[in-house]
């Protein structure tokens, strides 16, 4: 499997790209940047998965926590709310 | 489905479960009446053996720890076999309180809470419980105070969830069994709370 590169606590930008195929990092999140809640462990990469191919090596997979007020400027609410999103690994980057 | 009595052609995904099946049955690698018993198993399955792991983890604060760290392992302790579930129990506080959807699709805990209900897999419920929970939450009866962190958990990948809600004040001396009747499935999602004889 692919080494973790993030921690629990570091901050991550969630990629902002829009390849075709089965994707599993919601759109509303792309460009996004949050924090690692925990690294889940590692799993076949979805996009390759839907492609019929095996997904290996697995990838890491984090949920990442990100602000609502961060997300959606006009977010109506405790400044504190948070979405938590999980993301695989090549979709982050260092923020 | 459209059934409006009239003949509807199979779809390209029934016509592909039909044959599935039929090569399954007919390889003998499963017999009708396994496939029959198992739709009949997934049908029954209701939401009770998530209220149990509630009601467990209310009485037994060590198995709440277990549970908190590793939940898919504290369910198989009670006997409750999950496999390949990667189970994740986010705990309600007075300070947070947290909600599950799957903006992506409808990805939901089946074995712990069985078929879920329509109003999770809808557009509106994905697509607004990450942008407006407590409008949402306020639709489903349930006003969280501005005070409190609202959490939401887009079950966006390989990871199911569930919420372990707060223990309402005044059931101390309750058993497991009687706890368990208190929390129903929308608890489990988050769009609700348990009401106690307080409440």
């Amino acid at each position: 499997m692919a080494a973790a590169r993030f921690k629990p606590g570091e901050k991550v930008r969630v990629r902002k790209a829009f390849p075709l195929g089965h994707v599993r990092t919601p759109y509303y999140i792309r460009g996004h940047t949050g924090e690692v809640e925990r690294v889940c462990g590692a799993f076949a990469n979805p996009e390759e998965l839907a492609q019929m191919r095996d997904g290996l090596p697995p990838q890491p997979l984090y949920r990442v926590r990100f602000l609502q007020r961060e997300v959606w400027p006009d977010y109506r609410g405790n400044p504190a709310d948070v979405v938590e999103v999980e993301i695989f690994q090549h979709w982050l980057e260092p923020a | 489905m459209n059934d409006k009595g009239k003949y509807q052609p199979l779809s390209y995904f029934q016509l592909m479960e039909v044959s599935l099946r039929e090569l399954l049955v007919e390889k003998g690698i499963l017999s009708e009446e396994e496939i029959a018993q198992e739709v009949e198993a997934m049908r029954n399955r209701g939401y009770e053996r998530g209220s149990r792991v509630v009601a467990h983890a209310w009485r037994d604060p060590a198995f709440k720890g277990r549970l908190l760290q590793n939940a898919t392992q504290a369910c198989e302790e009670l006997g409750l076999e999950i496999p390949g579930l990667k189970l994740l129990v986010v705990e309600n506080t007075r300070d947070v309180h947290n909600a599950i959807v799957c903006t992506l699709c409808s990805c939901y805990p089946r074995l712990l809470l069985g078929i879920p209900p329509d109003w999770y897999k809808s557009r509106n419920y994905r697509s607004r419980m990450v942008r407006e929970p407590r409008e949402v939450l306020a639709e489903f009866g349930l006003v969280i105070s501005e005070k409190t962190q609202i959490r939401i958990h887009d079950s966006s990948a390989d990871m199911r969830y569930l919420v372990l809600p707060m223990r309402p004040a005044g059931t101390e001396s309750w058993s497991e069994d009687r706890l368990a009747e208190l929390v129903n499935r929308d608890c489990l999602l988050g769009v609700a709370v348990p009401k106690g004889p307080k409440d």
